[in-house]
């Protein structure tokens, strides 16, 4: 674990830089090959509709791998990252018409821990809605 | 509630050793266009003082998603597939999981309640190493709609 950032550095309220995350139907259908999540209602907007969702949506682990790279990106080292945890609180319609959704997600220090451990609340919306629910990450800094 | 609530405490059998690629890192990493090097170039996961490559800190529930089928397929359980939706998931690591590490995963059943309508199913998973080493521990809370109605 060889993160450069300092626990000294950080204090309640630092903000990590915010991303924007462009979402096709084409990353779903990568993500589902890659992590082997084949449930219908993310590929197939016929099926998804049937069931009563405004579209096909994205896999909420889409969404949480996604809402990470804020923390991964601003340490660097991805082992930095010692606990994560999300509620799905609402879904992420991706509408197959050459836009796709768009995720965006920001995060802040708000809560300084023991050995150098710092506790990271994120915010990820989409179309102007919050996605995730306490969404946490606690980070080992140097 | 439709489900069985003698399954609270059931621990399911370790699953099949689980071996991760580091083609497998690559492409749930760029999947996700994630291009932070630990996840794609060896030497620069090893100057961060890992071995091999590193997975993306979600990359472990694709190993428990693949366990954890045992649970929600038990027919005693009595849990319908087709009406259940993600509700909450998380991670404690003792390590990131590195490409090379062969993983097992034991599941156990945390806890079963009625909200709102639905069941609530909590499983805890517990990734190890093939020779005992804790790598994280994983909580997914799984709702299944509906189902007081039946």
């Amino acid at each position: 674990m060889t993160t450069n950032l300092k626990y000294a550095d950080v204090e309640v309220g630092t903000k990590l830089p915010a991303l924007s995350v462009p979402i096709q139907r084409l990353n779903l259908i990568k993500y589902a090959g890659a992590s082997g999540d084949f449930n219908i209602i993310h590929w197939n907007e016929r099926f998804a509709t049937s069931v009563g969702l405004p579209n096909v949506i994205a896999h909420g682990m889409f969404t949480m791998a996604s809402a990470i790279r804020v923390v991964t990106d601003w340490a660097g080292d991805p082992g930095s990252v010692i606990e994560y945890g999300v509620r799905f609180t609402r879904p992420v319609p991706v509408p197959d018409d050459g836009v796709g959704a768009l995720l965006e997600i920001s995060g802040e220090v708000t809560e300084l821990l023991d050995a150098h451990r710092v506790r990271v609340t994120l915010t990820v919306s989409s179309a102007g809605q919050t996605v995730l629910g306490k969404a946490q990450a606690v980070v080992q800094l140097a | 509630m439709a489900l069985n609530p003698n399954f609270i405490g059931r621990t399911y059998p370790s699953s099949e050793p689980y071996l991760v690629g580091r083609e497998k890192i690559r492409e749930f990493a760029s999947a996700t266009c994630d291009f932070n090097p630990a996840y794609h170039d060896i030497a620069a996961a090893q100057g961060l003082g890992y071995r091999d490559l590193v997975a993306p800190p979600t990359f472990a529930f694709t190993v428990v998603f693949a366990s954890s089928r045992l649970v929600v397929m038990d027919p005693d359980l009595g849990l319908d597939y087709t009406k259940v939706v993600h509700g909450e998931e998380s991670f404690v690591y003792s390590r990131p999981v590195v490409a090379g590490d062969e993983l097992v995963v034991t599941n156990t059943i945390e806890n079963i309640r009625a909200a709102a309508g639905n069941d609530m199913i909590t499983v805890k998973s517990s990734v190890s190493t093939t020779s005992g080493e804790l790598v994280v521990v994983t909580t997914m809370v799984i709702v299944a709609r509906g189902t007081d109605s039946q």
